[in-house]
């Protein structure tokens, strides 16, 4: 009993302690982002650059192709579960609020943690292993400037441009399987799709984009420099990235949802 | 009279709970070879990091440069640790990157220079450790002794008045080792840069140093000359010299009580 207590004692220590390290790694990115070219830290643009290519460039065919899926996915259940009110007609309107406010950011965030935020633990806790960081430390380099500031600036570049093209893709998908039923052409169904979304839509899915891209980078990070033991290690923290991004997005994504809808 | 460039003063640090070094002075001069010697776990390479300032030392002073690294701000101490370079046992060099990009890392980091002036500093410095026309390769196409090598051409590119070795020999055979010997009084020759140099290799450490500092669980035994630490009389210096395993005696109580309590830790 006691060392279940225990067990449960120690783990919350442990996210807690993670949580502090994020919000630390958070505040020092943009310190050195703004104070870096001071003290010789400064941010290298070419680096932010090739994060940008690397994690929303690349990204581009497989988001592509999944915000398509989402959006035939999602037409062929609304069209089901709207034609029992014969009211197939607001399955337009569902779609491209859905897609825009919930499932193009949601959906773009798991597959970038999966990517770029297991890519980003397992690149920092390799270097960890290896010594690179103590190497960049005692070279006179911040490890957070380096390291950590330039792909979270790329995602926070990446994942708004991201969720437009995703947003595009998604609605697409849904005209693509629903014109047909609706009796539509596929340029009208896009159009009036466009003509439905409000601004407050299209920004809902934006500011959760960022913040979804903001939480890959810190959980990426964090998990990658507490790697202990090894190869093992690395592999572990890569697992712990993605599962512990995914679970973070999903619950930022439901309190976000809240506030904005609440808001707006 | 020369000037020291490090200077530690009744240095303690613990790792956890477990005391590492326990009261560790150390002088070194400007243009010294300073080899710290001693056995695995005697905590030879956790003075190197507590010098380097990348650890919290429990008590004690150290100051480098003529700087005391506890008063110093953290954009001082940067600035600092720019004056000097590291090889590291492993060699550290970044696996993303060529070895010409691992060379040129600081200088691309902290200065202005031109892209061509610092692929020519960087080569020039890959020249110096024997590995010209190696630029392009990564690092791990390289053997063991041209990953040292190429490391300690990126701890030189900066030309650092300071430079540390942690165990420049390890690993490597013996011609390889050697030349590494080499390198390191040809750099000090050459350049005037002060070193210091952790290590086990006998032969390396009494072929390069200008004063041998042993260390045994984590207490100074002896600070010498090559000669003086081989004629020493402590017994446990002559162990290391003559390769002798450690003859402690076993105290039965402690002896019952690592084999038997749960959560024993070593203090």
């Amino acid at each position: 009993m006691k060392s279940v207590i225990e067990k449960i004692g120690s783990s919350i220590v442990l996210v807690i302690e993670r949580l502090g390290f994020a919000v630390r790694l958070f505040f020092d990115s943009f310190y050195w982002l703004f104070f870096g070219r001071k003290y010789k830290q400064k941010l290298r643009l070419a680096q932010v650059a090739e994060q940008v290519r690397v994690i929303g460039f690349d990204a581009l065919p497989i988001v592509m192709a999944l915000a398509f899926v989402v959006g035939v996915m999602l037409s062929i259940q609304l069209l089901y579960a709207f034609a029992d009110f014969g009211a197939e007609s607001q399955v337009l309107l569902a779609i491209a609020k859905s897609v825009t406010r919930e499932f193009s950011p949601l959906i773009i965030g798991i597959i970038i943690a999966g990517r770029s935020g297991a890519a980003l633990a397992a690149k920092i806790g390799s270097q960890v292993v290896s010594q690179e960081i103590d190497a960049l430390r005692v070279m006179g380099v911040v490890p957070v400037r380096y390291l950590v500031l330039p792909p979270l600036l790329g995602l926070i570049i990446s994942m708004p441009l991201l969720i437009l093209i995703a947003d595009f893709m998604a609605i697409l998908g849904g005209a693509f399987f629903s014109v047909d039923t609706l009796d539509m052409s596929l340029m009208a169904y896009m159009n009036e799709s466009f003509d439905v979304l409000a601004i407050n839509d299209i920004t809902q899915g934006l500011v959760k984009s960022i913040v979804f891209g903001i939480i890959i980078a810190l959980v990426g990070a964090t998990t990658g420099f507490n790697v202990t033991g090894g190869a093992e290690g690395v592999g572990k923290a890569t697992t712990t990235a993605v599962v512990a991004s995914i679970a973070t997005i999903v619950v930022a994504d439901m309190i976000f949802s809240y506030f904005l809808t609440q808001a707006l | 009279m020369r000037d020291n460039l490090i200077t530690i003063k009744k240095l303690v640090t613990h790792y956890g709970e477990r005391k590492i070094l326990d009261g560790v002075d150390l002088n070194v001069k400007e243009g010294e070879i300073r080899v710290i010697m001693g056995g695995s776990g005697s905590g030879k390479s956790t003075l190197l990091w507590h010098i380097m300032g990348l650890y919290q030392a429990t008590s004690g002073s150290i100051s480098i440069l003529g700087h005391d690294m506890d008063k110093l701000k953290f954009h001082e101490k940067h600035e600092l640790l720019r004056k000097i370079g590291v090889s590291f046992q492993n060699g550290a060099l970044f696996s993303s990157m060529t070895i010409g990009e691992n060379v040129a890392f600081p200088l691309t980091e902290f200065t202005n220079l031109d892209e061509n002036t610092i692929r020519i500093i960087s080569r020039m410095k890959l020249e110096v450790v024997n590995l010209g026309g190696f630029q392009k390769l990564m690092p791990s196409q390289l053997s063991g002794g041209m990953i040292k090598r190429a490391a300690l051409a990126r701890a030189i590119v900066m030309d650092p008045k300071l430079l540390f070795f942690d165990e420049p020999s390890a690993g490597l055979d013996p011609v390889v080792a050697s030349e590494i010997d080499d390198l390191i009084l040809k750099l000090r020759d050459a350049m005037g840069m002060t070193m210091v140099v952790v290590t086990h290799e006998l032969d390396s450490a009494f072929k390069i140093a200008d004063k041998i500092t042993v260390l045994d669980q984590g207490k100074i035994l002896l600070t010498g000359t090559v000669e003086e630490v081989k004629n020493s009389n402590i017994q446990r210096v002559q162990d290391l010299l003559e390769r002798r395993a450690r003859n402690d005696t076993v105290d039965p109580e402690e002896y019952l009580k690592r084999l038997t309590q749960e959560n024993y830790t070593i203090s």
